[in-house]
C-alpha cells in the first residue's frame, strides 16, 4: 500500500499537458449547427450529419422505423442511383456508415480531406431527395429483419435485455428496441419511413460535424454551398417525448432461454442524465459506476470475486447521455454452484456493505487521474472526439457542456458519489432480471 | 548505445491523400529491433509487442494453456497481488491490455510520458515475473470456462470449431485455443509456467511504438524491459496442407438464423499472388456494399444482413474463408447464391471497371489507415510480422496498381475452388442437402 500511496503522489504532482484539440462552432442560416474539431497530424477528415431523432421518436407501432430510413438513406435519391453513394465513397478511398439510436441518428464518412466536398454534396443531397421504388422497400426490410436476427434472435442475452428495458420504462419510448419489435418491422412501408424522414431530416435538426485535417473556414465555405441552401423544416416540433410517471413498484422477471449457457442477474434503475447546465449528478453517477464496477479494484470486483468468490464477473454500467432519463445498472454473473438467488442476494450485500463504508478516496483519485488520462489518450482518436460532440449535442446538449464535462468529472467528491448512489438506488424504481437457461440445474 | 540502422522519410501517397511517415529502425543496446515513428505532439507513447506462436504453442493435452496463462498475466506479478497491479496501473492510467490468438500472443501498452518508467516496470513484471497465485489462477480459470461454456452455445463459435476440426484434426489449428471444459480444468500452475517460458520469448518478438519517444529512450525501454525473457522458446508447429470436400454440413442447433462458415484453401501471405488474391477477394467479398457477394445476397435478395469472404494466411496454414446468416427457411437459398458466384469468379474472373474501381478504393484508403499513434504502432508490427520492409509503406499502392485483368483472372482460376467449397452451418436450416454427412 505504501508503494501505491507514493505513486499517485508522483503522478499527482507532475504537471500534465492537456492540450485540447481546438474545436470551433458556428450556425449557418438555416439554424444547422457546425462543429469543426482540427487534428492535422494526418491527411484524413471525418464528415458526419447527426439527425436530433433517433427510435424515441418515431410515432407508436411502427418501431424501428428510424433504423429502416436509416438503411434506405443509402438507395438512392433523385441524382444518386441505389449504393451510388457508398460506391462513390469507396471509389475515392473512403468509407462510409451510418447508425441509430434513441436519441440520434448519424451518417458518417472518413475520407481524404480533399475529398470533403464531395462528401458534403452527396450528404446534403440525400438530407432532402430520397427516392425510393416499392421493391427495394422489400428487400432492405428482408435486409433490417436479418438484422435483428442476428443480433437480437439468436442471442438470448439480448432478447433478455429487451424485454428488461421494456419493463424498466413504463411510459417512454425508451423500452422499445431501437432496431424494432419484430412483429411491426415486418410491416413496416414506405409511408411509415417517408413521415419520419419529412418529419426529422432536416437542416435545422441536424448537425454537421468534421473532424481531422481542415480548418474552420474551409468548412464554413463549404456548408454554405452545400447544406445552407436547404430549406429548413418550420413544423419542427420541440422534442418532447412521453416521459416516466412516478415508478412505485419494483419489477423483477425471469427469461428462460435453452440457449443459455451461463445465466446471469441483471439489476437496472431509472437514473438521471446529464442535463445542460447541470450536468453534476451526471457526474457523479459515472463515477460511482467506476467506484463498483469498473475494473479489478472496483468494489464489486474485490468483494464479489476476490472476497466472497460469489461471482466470476460483475459490472455497473451507466449511460450518461440521453435526452430523458436513463438507467443506473449492476450486472452479476454467478460463480459455479451459486445460484442467481443467491448472486442478487451477494449483489445487494456489496451494496449496502459500500453504502455504509462511503467510498475509498485513494480509488477515486485514481479514477480522476483516469478520467483525465483519458482526455490525452482520446486526441489521438478525432473520430471518437467527434462522435462525442455528435452524441452529446443530439442529447439536449450544447458545446459548452461537452466542454465542462472533464471539470465537472474532477470536481466530484466523495460525498457527491454518495448522495448520487442514495438517490439512484430506489428499488421501486427498479427492475430485476434473471437470465437463465430452462434446465433446473443450478 | 543506440544505432540507428537506417530512418525512411516515406511519404504514402493514395489516390489524393499523402502521409508522411518517418519510420525509424531502431536497435537497442541490448539487440532488440524495433520500428518506430515518432510524434511529439501529445505526451503519450502506444507500445506494440507481437511474439509469434499463441495458443498453437499449446503441448499435448494441455489445450488452453497458453490463454489461461495470458488471461493471468496481469493477475499478480513480482511483489504485487492482483489488486495491487490494477490499482498501480490505474493510479498512472497505464493502458496493458494482453491479448492471444492461434499464431501471435499479443501486448499493447499505451501510456504518459510522464510516467513512462512507471509504466514499463508494471509491463515488464507482468511479462517477466508474472504469478500465477493460486488463487488468481482459479479465478480466471472459472472466467475461462464460463466462456467456453457459452461458446458451446453460440453458433457463431460453433461453426467455426466444427469447421476447424474437421479441416485440421489434431493440429492446433484444429480445435479453440481457449482449450476445453476438461482440459482446462486439468491445467496447473506449473502448466502456465511452461507456456509463460514457451511463449514469451526473445527469439520471436516483434517491437514497433509511436508517439512521444525518441529512439534512444526506447532502445533503453526496451532492454530493461525484455532484457529478462528467455532466448528460446517452444518450437512453432507444423505447417498443415488445408484439404476440403465441398459440400454442406449441418450442426443442428435451435435458433431462428443459421450461420454458415465456408471456405477452402488460401494463399500464404508469402505467395507472390497474394496481393492479385488480395485485391481478387475485395471485389468478391470485401468489407464494402460494391462486393459481388454483398451486391448478390444482400442488396439484391435481402437474404442476410452481412456476408463477406477473406484470405487468412495463418503461419501454418492458408485459407480462403467467408461467413453469412441467413434465416433457417432463407440460408438454402444464401448459400446456392453464394455457390454461384463463386464458381463465376473462378471462371470468368473480374470486370476492368470491377478492378479499377477496388483499385481506387484500396490504394485511397490505404494512407487513411495511418491517422494515430495507436493506429501506426499496429501497422508496424503487422508489417514486420509479415516480413516486410518500411519501404513496403511507399512501394503497396504501386503493388495493387500492378494487378492487371489478366492476373486477377489466372488467379481466381487457381484460388477460387467450388469443387473444394465447404459450408458448415450451425441452426436448423430448411431444405439444404448435404453430401458428404
Amino acid at each position: 500500500m505504501r508503494r501505491l500511496t507514493a505513486l499517485i503522489a508522483f503522478v499527482f504532482s507532475a504537471s500534465m499537458a492537456t492540450a485540447e484539440a481546438p474545436v470551433t462552432t458556428f450556425t449557418l442560416d438555416n439554424g444547422m449547427d457546425v462543429v469543426v474539431i482540427e487534428d492535422h497530424r494526418a491527411p484524413v477528415v471525418v464528415h458526419m450529419v447527426w439527425y436530433k431523432a433517433g427510435s424515441a421518436d418515431e410515432q407508436r407501432g411502427v418501431s424501428g422505423v428510424a433504423h429502416f430510413l436509416e438503411h434506405l438513406l443509402f438507395k438512392g435519391t433523385k441524382t444518386l442511383e441505389p449504393g451510388e453513394f457508398s460506391a462513390t465513397v469507396a471509389a475515392n478511398g473512403g468509407s462510409d456508415n451510418a447508425f441509430t439510436s434513441f436519441d440520434q441518428t448519424a451518417y458518417h464518412q472518413r475520407v481524404a480531406a480533399d475529398r470533403l466536398e464531395l462528401m458534403m454534396r452527396m450528404e446534403s443531397d440525400r438530407m432532402l431527395n430520397i427516392q425510393l421504388g416499392p421493391e427495394e422497400i422489400l428487400t432492405e426490410r428482408d435486409v433490417i429483419i436479418e438484422e435483428r436476427n442476428m443480433r437480437v434472435e439468436n442471442d438470448p442475452s439480448a432478447l433478455f435485455r429487451e424485454q428488461f428495458r421494456a419493463a424498466q420504462y413504463l411510459n417512454h419510448p425508451y423500452g422499445t428496441p431501437i432496431i424494432g419489435w419484430k412483429h411491426e418491422m415486418s410491416n413496416l412501408t414506405l409511408d411509415d419511413a417517408l413521415a419520419y424522414y419529412r418529419q426529422y431530416y432536416a437542416p435545422n435538426n441536424a448537425i454537421l460535424l468534421v473532424a481531422g485535417d481542415v480548418t474552420p473556414d474551409e468548412v464554413r465555405a463549404l456548408a454554405k454551398e452545400y447544406y445552407e441552401p436547404l430549406p429548413a423544416n418550420p413544423d419542427l416540433e420541440e422534442r418532447a417525448r412521453a416521459q416516466e410517471p412516478a415508478q412505485t413498484a419494483e419489477r423483477r422477471m425471469v427469461y428462460r432461454d435453452p440457449r443459455v449457457a451461463q445465466p446471469y442477474v441483471m439489476r437496472s434503475y431509472l437514473a438521471p442524465e446529464r442535463d445542460s447546465g447541470a450536468q453534476e449528478t451526471a457526474a457523479a453517477l459515472s463515477i460511482l459506476a467506476e467506484i463498483l464496477g469498473g475494473g479489478q479494484t472496483s468494489v464489486f470486483t474485490q468483494k464479489l470475486q476476490f472476497e466472497e468468490q460469489k461471482a466470476v464477473y460483475t459490472s455497473a454500467f451507466y449511460n450518461a447521455t440521453s435526452l430523458d432519463d436513463t438507467t443506473f445498472g449492476l450486472v452479476i454473473v454467478p460463480a459455479p454452484g451459486v445460484t442467481l438467488e443467491e448472486a442478487e442476494a451477494a449483489l445487494d450485500g456489496a451494496l449496502a456493505e459500500f453504502m455504509t463504508e462511503g467510498v475509498d478516496p485513494e480509488q477515486l483519485d485514481r479514477i480522476k487521474f483516469q478520467m483525465k488520462a483519458a482526455q490525452i489518450y482520446a486526441q489521438d482518436d478525432v473520430n471518437r472526439l467527434a462522435r462525442r460532440y455528435g452524441d452529446a449535442l443530439t442529447s439536449g446538449l450544447t458545446v459548452e457542456d461537452v466542454q465542462a464535462w472533464p471539470d465537472i468529472l474532477q470536481a466530484v467528491t466523495a460525498e457527491d458519489v454518495m448522495a448520487a448512489a442514495q438517490l439512484v438506488f430506489d428499488r421501486k424504481q427498479s427492475v430485476t432480471g434473471y437470465l437463465m437457461s430452462e434446465e433446473v440445474t443450478q | 548505445m543506440i544505432r540507428f540502422i537506417l530512418a525512411f522519410a516515406l511519404i504514402v501517397t493514395g489516390l489524393s491523400a499523402r502521409a508522411e511517415i518517418d519510420i525509424q529502425q531502431v536497435e537497442s543496446p541490448g539487440g532488440f529491433k524495433a520500428w518506430l515513428v515518432e510524434d511529439h505532439s501529445i505526451p503519450f507513447v502506444a507500445l506494440e509487442l507481437r511474439f509469434k506462436g499463441g495458443g498453437s504453442l499449446d503441448l499435448p493435452g494441455k489445450r488452453g494453456a497458453t490463454n489461461l496463462m495470458v488471461a493471468t498475466l496481469e493477475e499478480g506479478a513480482a511483489d504485487m497481488d492482483a489488486r495491487d497491479f490494477a490499482a498501480a496501473r490505474e493510479a498512472i492510467a497505464a493502458e496493458l491490455r494482453f491479448d492471444m490468438g492461434d499464431d501471435t500472443v499479443s501486448v499493447s501498452a499505451k501510456f504518459l510520458t510522464e510516467t513512462k518508467d512507471e509504466a514499463m516496470a508494471l509491463l515488464r513484471a507482468a511479462l517477466i515475473e508474472p504469478n500465477f497465485d493460486e488463487t488468481a489462477v482459479e479465478r480466471v480459470r472459472q472466467q475461462v470456462l464460463s466462456n467456453i461454456r457459452s461458446d458451446a452455445k453460440d453458433p457463431d463459435e460453433i461453426v467455426g470449431d466444427v469447421f476447424y476440426a474437421d479441416v485440421f484434426g489434431d493440429h492446433p489449428y484444429g480445435s479453440a485455443h481457449s482449450g476445453t471444459v476438461d482440459s482446462v480444468s486439468g491445467l496447473t500452475r506449473d502448466d502456465l509456467i511452461a507456456a509463460h517460458q514457451g511463449a514469451l520469448a526473445k527469439d520471436r518478438v516483434y517491437i514497433a511504438a509511436a508517439g512521444d519517444i525518441s529512439a534512444e529512450d526506447l532502445g533503453a525501454l526496451l532492454d530493461e524491459l525484455l532484457g529478462a525473457l528467455p532466448e528460446t522458446g517452444l518450437p512453432q508447429p507444423a505447417d498443415v496442407d488445408v484439404v476440403t470436400e465441398a459440400g454442406v454440413q449441418v450442426v443442428p442447433f435451435d435458433t431462428p438464423q443459421s450461420v454458415a462458415l465456408f471456405g477452402h484453401k488460401g494463399l500464404e501471405r508469402d505467395h507472390p499472388d497474394f496481393f492479385t488474391a488480395y485485391v481478387l477477394n475485395q471485389i468478391l467479398g470485401g468489407g464494402g456494399f460494391e462486393a459481388r457477394l454483398m451486391e448478390e445476397v444482400r442488396e439484391k435478395r435481402g437474404l442476410t444482413y452481412g456476408v463477406y469472404s477473406y484470405l487468412v494466411p495463418k503461419d501454418h496454414a492458408a485459407l480462403m474463408l467467408g461467413r453469412v446468416a441467413s434465416a433457417n427457411d432463407r440460408i438454402a437459398e444464401a448459400i446456392t447464391v453464394i455457390r454461384d458466384e463463386w464458381a463465376k469468379m473462378a471462371e470468368e474472373g473480374v470486370t476492368q471497371e470491377e478492378l479499377d474501381a477496388v483499385k481506387t478504393y484500396l490504394t485511397g484508403a490505404y494512407p487513411l489507415r495511418f491517422d494515430g499513434n495507436g493506429p501506426i504502432a499496429r501497422i508496424l508490427v503487422g508489417m514486420q510480422m509479415d516480413d516486410l520492409t518500411p519501404a513496403y509503406v511507399t512501394e503497396r499502392n504501386a503493388m495493387v496498381e500492378a494487378v492487371t485483368l489478366a492476373d486477377v483472372k489466372r488467379v481466381a482460376g487457381e484460388l477460387l475452388r467450388p469443387d473444394q467449397l465447404k459450408f458448415t452451418v450451425a441452426g436448423q436450416p430448411v431444405g439444404l442437402d448435404t453430401p458428404g454427412q
